[in-house]
């Protein structure tokens, strides 16, 4: 059992909000997930010229200073750090690959949770309540967020093992449920060259979709290829720079709820996760569908 | 009035409410409760044992009614997985939709869905009557053993796969019948039933409209030369 929860404001005035509108949504799915949480949050783009990397420390006692001068002397450029305890937010204009090559080499006790122009990533172990106010998650702001409260059914409890997954740029995926051939699946995709960080489940499903958007599928033909090539439940929730989509197996043993108002699309494993959302009792509410895909644009 | 008490979850836990219900309420000579605010609570009024009519405004979350025996319990609104399961007597109507499971192997009473039901609404059914006023999810009255199921919208895949005796009508289209399932000639009886059972959803529809499914019987007994096939 897991617990999701996705919101896309599409009232620009209620994005400053968006952190705060979400931590009650998260704190909601606690009994689904009392292990770890974590969450994606999009906002406006950085520059063309710029990319942002969300790097987290775990129990390394990081000294984020010298991190920062090593990495602007070793790779000329601009190079800006913003930090939330034992994460960070760096955005830099040097190439990404050549700050994630650097990070392993000289910096190895961080990890690189997420690269894009648009994504930010936070995600530990812990109760959702102590993980959003670890990371203040009530002040962030931005267009949409893809959250996750996890009970682990078949992996460890680690940081890199919680949700939300990522891979590529700009794009990340929860799920609530269980695949059953998660080895196939990363068996096709190495040879590829595609590398994977954990022995999750839901790591190969996030590389899967990430690696046939980039063969160029859109959301919905890539969520559609899954139908035949991922074996198990789920409900999965994803994000890009500009969408959410959601979807659920033939089965649809992984509830979800969606409600919708002028103002925001609000996705949740349950209603209670939902029930505080303004205007929700307004909103049309209703349950996705087995193998139907759902996306939102911002 | 002594006969009709009031709760409000914002203020209530779902315990202390539950708690008067199966403790409280009779030796009270309560026979009407309200439920404010539910806000998605699981297993509200479950486990029911004493009649009186229970009216929860909002929706609810996992197993509302589950196991009821004797109430009458109304959710205006949409309840979650596991409505009214195993119910055993008594009434129990959601004014919304019902998420998956709804009337889950009940045994007696009757399930109103004014909206649509999800995947597997009277998945092994036991005797209980269900009327749906929307459509349901696939696999729905799964192995259902005995009771009658009426479906005014459409229906999804394997609509009544494996049934026992089971009888299901259903008024629109069918994505899929499943294994063993039929369709069958609606005799006077049938009719009959639809019109009773639409009267007590207070659905108005012509019963003529409906088809019946039930069981070929063909799965009763393990044929080895089937492989598999039915």
């Amino acid at each position: 059992m897991c617990g999701i929860v996705g919101l896309l404001l599409k009232n620009p005035a209620l994005r400053p909000r968006l952190g705060e509108l979400m931590v009650p949504m998260l704190i909601g799915m606690t009994e689904r997930g009392p292990d770890s949480a974590g969450l994606a949050v999009f906002t406006q783009p950085v520059a063309a010229s710029l990319h942002k990397l969300s790097l987290y420390a775990g129990e390394h006692d990081i000294d984020w200073s010298t991190f920062l001068a090593s990495l602007t002397a070793a790779l000329p450029g601009q190079h800006e750090l913003k930090r939330a305890g034992n994460h960070g937010v760096l955005t830099t204009s040097a190439a990404p690959d050549s700050v994630t090559a650097w990070i392993e080499t000289h910096a190895a006790e961080l990890t690189v949770l997420s690269v894009g122009r648009s994504i930010d990533l936070y995600k530990d172990i812990g109760a959702p309540a102590d993980v959003a106010k670890r990371y203040n998650f009530a002040n962030l702001h931005g267009t949409h967020l893809v959250g996750h409260t996890r009970m682990a059914t078949e992996s460890a409890v680690t940081p890199a093992h919680a949700h939300p997954f990522t891979a590529g740029r700009d794009f990340c995926l929860v799920h609530n449920g269980s695949l059953s051939n998660p080895n196939l699946v990363r068996r096709k995709l190495e040879p590829l060259g595609i590398e994977f960080e954990t022995d999750n489940d839901t790591e190969a499903a996030c590389r899967y979709f990430e690696w046939r958007l980039r063969e160029g599928d859109d959301l919905q033909t890539a969520v559609r290829s899954g139908f035949e090539e991922l074996d198990g439940f789920y409900t999965f929730l994803m994000g890009t720079d500009t969408e959410l989509a959601l979807v659920r197996d033939a089965f649809a043993c992984k509830p979800a709820i969606v409600a919708e108002t002028d103002d925001y699309v609000a996705v949740a494993s349950e209603f209670r996760g939902l029930a505080h959302l303004p205007g929700v009792h307004g909103a049309k509410l209703f349950e996705p569908r087995p193998q139907e895909v759902y996306s939102w644009r911002i | 009035m002594a006969h009709l008490k009031q709760f409000d979850l914002a203020v209530t836990t779902l315990r202390e409410v539950n708690h008067y219900l199966h403790k409280q309420m009779v030796a009270d000579g309560v026979q009407s409760v309200s439920i404010l605010n539910p806000d998605g609570a699981h297993s509200l009024a479950c486990g029911m044992n004493a009649p009186a009519d229970i009216e929860i405004d909002g929706h609810v979350g996992y197993y509302v009614a589950g196991m009821n025996k004797y109430a009458s319990v109304t959710v205006n609104g949409n309840a979650g997985p596991g409505a009214a399961e195993n119910m055993m007597s008594g009434f129990v109507r959601v004014r919304g939709f019902a998420s998956t499971s709804a009337a889950a192997s009940a045994r007696g009473g009757c399930m109103v869905i004014e909206g649509d039901a999800s995947t597997r609404c009277g998945i092994s059914l036991k005797g209980a009557d269900i009327v749906v006023g929307g459509d349901v999810g696939s696999f729905s009255g799964f192995m259902a053993q005995a009771g009658r199921m009426v479906i005014c919208g459409d229906a999804g895949d394997a609509l009544g796969d494996s049934l026992y005796e089971a009888v299901i009508y259903v008024r629109g289209k069918v994505k899929s019948l499943g294994a063993d399932a039929q369709y069958e000639t609606m005799a006077d009886a049938d009719r009959a039933s639809v019109a009773e059972l639409l009267g007590v959803a207070g659905f108005k529809h012509d019963p003529a409209e409906f088809r019946r499914i039930a069981s070929a019987r063909k799965l009763y007994h393990w044929n080895a030369d089937a492989n598999q096939e039915y």
